[in-house]
């Protein structure tokens, strides 16, 4: 029995909790969703310029957008945070001195990119041909089209997967502290686990874990909500209110459409 | 109608088709195909599947290049224009409607209207719902495409191509993908158009329409006008075997 004890104890010790909840509420949940948002939002931007960018007829952009999701796809994410992180740190001291956070989160955030531009591409391309045939019919360019019509309705049909990927970012964000932070800086893993080395208790990382659940499980249930409403918010074919209980009149001619014309 | 929409269109125009050929790789579609459809008459384009009917509409407002030949508005050769400025002036319906679904029915009209035209949101809505007004679909306007009926939304694309006014509309195929009791609304708004004096180039499996709203009816097999007359004429009349053996099977 003392030996199941002392295993609760390990991982559940409420009062190891309590004393690390403070330090994860205040500094570590606001960093942690710091980071997520703005590699998120970051992600997101660039993500759509590549996927427009896979998605353009002439090659000089198709190229580099696909060589710049198979190599940030390919890397594991520490790589590049330790990559970006250490390698621009001279070029970050210089703008921003010695805070590794804009660092954190463009590695992070191109990363994310990488993923979100393929989600993105996959959506703009499942938008069918007669989409951006009529809006170039009315006098569209290729690029009002995309931006007006296309990737609107793309976008939106790959939202639960761009979810996912907010949730992958939520995780991911953990890794920063590869880059080293200070103790304001730090966000919930690395709390959890400062907490947890100096104490030989597990119970902050254990408290790191729910926080981490607490964010991301809601999420998962939004992805859902998202895709339940995407499939079957979808009006049914050949079923809308009214059939037709205003057709068109046969006649007489209708003379604002046809002085609309001239 | 505001005065700047009015100042955009000089009105309905002549079309012409002057040799035109288009190829997809080895795939020869049209062969020298030439089409002329005068100023505010509407001409209904025959013929079987595969004939290139969709391809010759699309040559019109340069969605697809002609390989060789020339098109002409209002006598005019526009393959040097900017295709984006010819299309302006140029409406089109499809046969799958091809409203933006992710947008209101009012806010498919004031698109063009705002980012083409320059018009603001107030005024881009007003032209916009004298259109839906004019197709009868006014009441819809906050509606998505989604929960209209095919009949309806085809309505609101036409709404969406007059509310740029267009010096031609074209129709490919635009009561094709409709329930039969839905088609006719669709037939009457072309009819009245027709009759208001636009000049309308229609692909058309619709016969009846063919021949009770066209002013002059072409038959294109393979590639070229086969046949090309008055409707009454050509249905009553026809010329060529291609053309008899065609009638035979769709009427």
């Amino acid at each position: 029995m003392d030996t199941l004890r002392t295993v609760w104890e390990t991982f559940f010790d409420a009062s190891a909790m309590r004393e690390a909840l403070p330090d994860m509420l205040t500094i570590g949940l606001r960093n942690t969703l710091v980071l997520a948002l703005a590699s998120a939002a970051l992600g997101t931007g660039l993500g759509l310029v590549l996927a427009t960018a896979g998605l353009a007829r002439t090659r000089w952009l198709r190229w580099p957008a696909r060589l710049y999701t198979d190599v940030f796809r390919g890397l594991p994410v520490a790589v590049t945070i330790l990559l970006v992180g250490v390698g621009l740190a001279p070029v970050g001291l210089a703008l921003w001195g010695p805070n590794p956070y804009p660092l954190g989160i463009l590695a992070l955030g191109l990363v994310a990119a990488a993923y979100m531009g393929e989600i993105f591409r996959s959506g703009i391309q499942s938008v069918e041909g007669g989409q951006l045939e009529a809006s170039r019919a009315l006098g569209f360019s290729h690029w009002q089209a995309m931006r007006l019509v296309i990737v609107p309705q793309g976008v939106r049909r790959v939202l639960p997967a761009w979810v996912n990927q907010l949730i992958a970012l939520v995780k991911d964000s953990s890794l920063v502290y590869f880059l080293g932070l200070l103790a304001s800086q730090r966000e919930l893993f690395r709390i959890g686990q400062d907490y947890a080395a100096n104490t030989g208790n597990a119970s902050a990382l254990v408290l790191a874990g729910l926080v981490y659940l607490a964010i991301t499980v809601p999420l998962t249930h939004v992805v859902n909500a998202v895709d339940r409403r995407l499939r079957e918010g979808r009006p049914t074919d050949g079923a809308p209110e009214d059939a037709d209980l205003d057709p068109y009149p046969s006649s007489p001619l209708t003379a604002a459409a046809t002085g609309a014309a001239r | 109608m505001t005065p700047s929409l009015l100042a955009a269109s000089a009105g309905p125009t002549s079309v012409s088709l002057k040799d035109v050929h288009v190829s997809f790789g080895r795939n020869h579609v049209l062969r020298g195909l030439t089409l002329d459809v005068a100023a505010g008459t509407t001409t209904c384009v025959i013929g079987p599947s595969g004939s290139g009917k969709s391809t010759a509409l699309r040559v019109v407002n340069r969605l697809l290049e002609p390989t060789s030949g020339d098109v002409l508005l209002g006598g005019r050769s526009v393959l040097d224009d900017d295709p984006d400025r010819l299309r302006q002036h140029i409406g089109m319906v499809f046969q799958q409607f091809n409203l933006f679904p992710h947008r209101t029915v009012l806010d498919n009209v004031t698109l063009a209207l705002r980012h083409l035209r320059g018009l603001g949101r107030d005024e881009a809505e007003q032209v916009a719902l004298a259109q839906l007004d004019a197709v009868g679909l006014r009441h819809k306007a906050s509606s998505r495409p989604g929960r209209l009926s095919g009949g309806q939304q085809q309505r609101v694309a036409i709404a969406r191509a007059l509310a740029l006014q267009p010096r031609v509309m074209l129709f490919d195929e635009a009561t094709s993908a409709l329930d039969p009791e839905l088609v006719k609304g669709v037939l009457s708004l072309m009819a009245d158009l027709a009759s208001g004096g636009m000049t309308m180039l229609v692909v058309t499996h619709e016969m009846g329409f063919a021949r009770e709203v066209a002013d002059d009816v072409a038959f294109l097999d393979e590639g070229v006008v086969v046949e090309h007359g008055r409707p009454a004429a050509l249905f009553g009349d026809p010329q060529t075997e291609r053309l008899r053996r065609f009638l035979s099977r769709v009427l």
